[in-house]
């Protein structure tokens, strides 16, 4: 068993019990655990309508919309389709898609 | 220094020598006196240590888990209801791995209010996972608080530390108070490897799957059987410092005794005394002190009483609907391994004075007894 | 670029937290101000769960998760370990849910509030006990169904009021404040973090599981509850002065708020009249303690 993310960004060996801590401590993130297969909606942003507001980055409880070129980009690893930013944003900017069809 | 001291105020200057970094404590009669004590050592610059006046004893433990997770020293004291309120918080201690020491004063449990020497209160906590000392003198009281520290930070367990109310907890005894610099050479300051720490961001104590939480308690017992070997160690180290010698049993003429009676906390003093007359009277009897349950000391039993023909075990206690716990101990660890038989007598619960003739009752009973019985009511007024 | 709200993300995706987790955006909004200088403890609640099991965590601070009435004190256990260590920079969060806070942590909170203890303490409220399956709690508001005050038998009663009980200690800073209101919300956090003494701060914290509510109006309830002044957006200081924080020029029905969720779907037209009337009795009563 290898943790992948140590907190610090190393990775750590882990190769049984015998190397764990001797009680309940972390020893790495859960960022390993890609909620995107969670999703059953995708939400999906039309950047010709997106005005940059940022309202759906605000509230995103993940968070899976980061910030790049300062445009929001959906993080579909993470993104769980609970569908709040499409609701939140102001200019109906976010589509709302079926997964796997 | 030679200082004449109650039990209660040895356990103070313990925590007082060991540098204690947190208190956290609410008062119960008998413990008050330790943790008034303290605040005036707090108070008069005599520890740097922070001193949280907890609104319970739940949440007196639960300050120290903080403080030790934090990476602190941390100490607490009480007795009885108390110790029962801390319940929850000895298994977190314990499992968190954090060698807090905890004081209690052996205390009768409500109702029926008592405040009297009774061990059911601390026997009751015996899963927990704490090293559990039960000192038998002042000086056990306060040497044993440094040893606490110095054996629990190397196995990061926590350890309770027993003794008898008022017997104990309002007698004046004498008491050697070694100097703080030699308690400096003896006992580090406490620099855990594990602790919460913003550079290192680790969660402790999450939500553990099966996959993992059966080797946790494998690696708390491996602990247990480390400090056995610990505990000699810190004990002759101690010794070389101030001359006490602390080991988890004290056997006192057990090597030629047809009887060895089996003792704890303030009653093994007055059974050595009784041996004595007892020995004067031409009966072999000899005495074994438990001074530590856990971790228990089975091994270092066996070699004391594998050549006595009986065991009479006194109990302070008593698990209702079987009988005296330092008896189902002491009984499941000749199990398998001798045949001697034992007696189980109980004695002094709630308080009741247990003096010499008690005790050299229950000896010649035992030596006249061919048949051994689980649990004999000495002195039961019915 | 304008972010209305800190850019740090400290706490990290890949936790357990349903769709739509209102608790979980209290966290995030919580360690962009706090920031990496912190330490949590979390009592049992929703957040002992969406942190992740062992070995992994998401909140990326050191975390120390404790006993389900422990979070005041831990917090106050923490502060004193890391003052006696002269780490005395450290900000120390006690992170609870309602449960934990209203009622079985209630004794070890008033503790921590009358030792004016220096640690701050933020109660996300979902208004029920969610870790063990939506049971009530005294958060959980008059009217409710939960899976312990069933339908024929839903919660009677007012939620009790915490930020009033703190208050009464007389500390320095005690608040409500929504999910809905994420600048309110870190105005405050900005405030329990620059102020000395203990610190309260009361957040709603819709759920969507708990409240029968599709995840996609967590926002949208949190802002109706404040909208509809059933959760109103106010402060205390030292006990004594008064301020609201959002102000709510004409208040929304509350049917306005109860129809985004199941668990008040089998409330009848006089129940709600009556519900409807103790809001309005209530925020009268709030707007004359105003300073
Ligand atoms: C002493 C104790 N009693 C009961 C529990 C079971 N328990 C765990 S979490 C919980 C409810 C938590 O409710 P709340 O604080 O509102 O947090 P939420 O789950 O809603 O986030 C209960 C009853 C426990 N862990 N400890
Ligand atoms: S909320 Fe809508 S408009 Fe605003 S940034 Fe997001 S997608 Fe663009
Ligand atoms: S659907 Fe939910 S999880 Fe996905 S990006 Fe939008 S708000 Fe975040
Ligand atoms: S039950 Fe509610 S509070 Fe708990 S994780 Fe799910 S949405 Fe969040
Ligand atoms: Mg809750």
């Amino acid at each position: 068993m290898a943790i992948k993310f140590r907190t610090d960004g190393k990775e750590v060996k882990i190769t049984g019990e015998k190397d764990m801590p001797p009680m309940a401590a972390s020893l790495g993130l859960m960022t390993w655990n890609k909620t995107g297969s969670w999703r059953n909606l995708r939400p999906v942003i039309d950047y010709d309508k997106c005005i940059d507001c940022f309202i759906c980055w605000k509230f995103c409880p993940e968070p899976a919309i980061i910030i790049v070129d300062e445009r929001p980009v959906i993080d579909y690893d993470y993104c769980k389709g609970c569908m709040l930013c499409a609701e939140e944003c102001p200019k109906d900017a976010i589509i709302t898609e079926v997964e796997g069809k | 220094m030679k200082m004449t001291m109650m039990g209660n105020y040895a356990a103070s200057w313990g925590a007082q020598l060991s540098r204690v970094q947190v208190i956290a404590a609410y008062p119960i009669t008998p413990q008050t006196l330790i943790v008034e004590k303290l605040s005036e050592i707090v108070a008069d610059g005599e520890l740097d240590a922070e001193f949280i006046k907890v609104e319970s004893e739940h949440s007196a433990m639960s300050g120290c888990i903080g403080a030790s997770a934090a990476g602190a020293r941390a100490y607490t004291a009480t007795s009885a209801q108390g110790l029962a309120l801390m319940h929850e918080m000895l298994h977190w201690a314990a499992l968190a791995r954090l060698p807090i020491v905890l004081t209690n004063v052996n205390r009768a449990m409500a109702p029926g209010w008592s405040i009297w020497a009774d061990q059911n209160d601390s026997l009751s906590q015996r899963d927990t996972g704490l090293m559990h000392i039960f000192a038998s003198s002042s000086q056990d009281i306060l040497d044993s608080t440094v040893l606490a520290y110095k054996i629990g930070e190397q196995v990061l367990l926590p350890t309770l530390i027993s003794f008898d109310a008022f017997f104990l907890s309002h007698t004046m005894e004498v008491v050697d108070m070694p100097p703080i610099e030699d308690v400096d050479k003896f006992l580090p300051p406490y620099n855990p490897e594990y602790k919460l720490d913003v550079n290192d961001p680790r969660s402790f104590g999450a939500l553990t799957s099966e996959e993992h939480y059966y080797e946790f308690r494998y690696k708390m017992q491996e602990a247990m059987d480390q400090a056995i070997n610990i505990i000699k160690k810190e004990g002759k180290e101690f010794e070389k410092l101030t001359g006490r010698y602390y080991d988890l049993i004290h056997p006192y003429r057990c090597e030629d005794a047809d009887l060895i009676l089996v003792t704890s906390g303030t009653i093994a003093e007055t059974t050595n005394v009784a041996v004595d007359e007892l020995r004067e009277e031409g009966k072999k009897v000899g005495n074994l002190k438990i001074r530590i349950i856990r971790p228990y000391p089975k091994q270092d039993i066996l070699n004391v009483i594998k050549n006595c023909k009986k065991i009479a075990v006194i109990d302070r206690n008593i698990s209702c609907g079987y009988h005296g716990i330092f008896a189902q101990e002491l009984k499941s660890a000749l199990y398998n391994e001798t045949n001697i038989p034992v007696w189980g007598y109980l004695a002094g619960i709630g308080g009741r004075d247990v003096k010499i003739e008690n005790i050299k009752e229950i000896a010649d009973d035992t030596l006249k007894s061919d048949k051994p019985e689980d649990l004999i009511w000495k002195g039961v007024k019915l | 670029m304008r972010l209305t709200i800190p850019e740090q993300e400290i706490m990290k995706p890949g936790h357990l937290a349903c769709q739509g987790c209102g608790a979980t955006m209290a966290m995030r909004y919580g360690l962009k101000v706090f920031g990496r200088n912190t330490v949590l403890t979390i009592p049992a609640c929703c957040w002992a769960v969406i942190d992740g099991p062992f070995p992994y965590t998401a909140v990326n601070v050191p975390l120390f998760h404790t006993a389900f009435e422990t979070a005041a004190i831990m917090a106050s256990g923490i502060k004193a370990g890391f003052d006696a260590l002269g780490k005395t920079s450290t900000n120390v969060v006690a992170w609870a849910g309602d449960g934990g806070t209203f009622d079985i942590g209630m004794a070890a909170i008033s503790g921590a509030a009358e030792r004016n203890d220096d640690i701050t303490y933020i109660v996300y409220d979902n208004e029920a006990y969610m870790n063990t399956g939506i049971q009530r709690s005294s958060a959980t508001p008059h009217g409710a169904w939960t899976t312990t005050t069933p339908v024929k038998h839903y919660k009677r009663g007012p939620k009790k009021n915490m930020v009033e009980i703190i208050a009464a200690h007389r500390v320095p800073y005690t608040t409500t404040a929504s999910i809905g209101y994420p600048e309110d919300f870190i105005k405050k956090l900005t405030k329990a973090k620059e102020t000395r003494g203990f610190k309260l701060i009361h957040v709603l914290a819709p759920c969507p599981t708990g409240w029968k509510a599709e995840p996609k109006y967590t926002v949208k309830l949190a802002k109706l509850a404040v909208q509809t002044n059933i959760f109103p957006i106010y402060e205390v200081e030292d006990g004594i002065k008064y301020t609201q924080n959002i102000k709510v020029k004409q208040r929304k029905p509350i049917t306005e708020y109860f129809k985004y969720q199941g668990r008040f779907k089998h409330l009848k037209d006089d129940e709600i009249a009556f519900i409807q009337k103790k809001i309005d009795e209530d925020y009268e009563i709030l707007l004359k303690k105003l300073s």
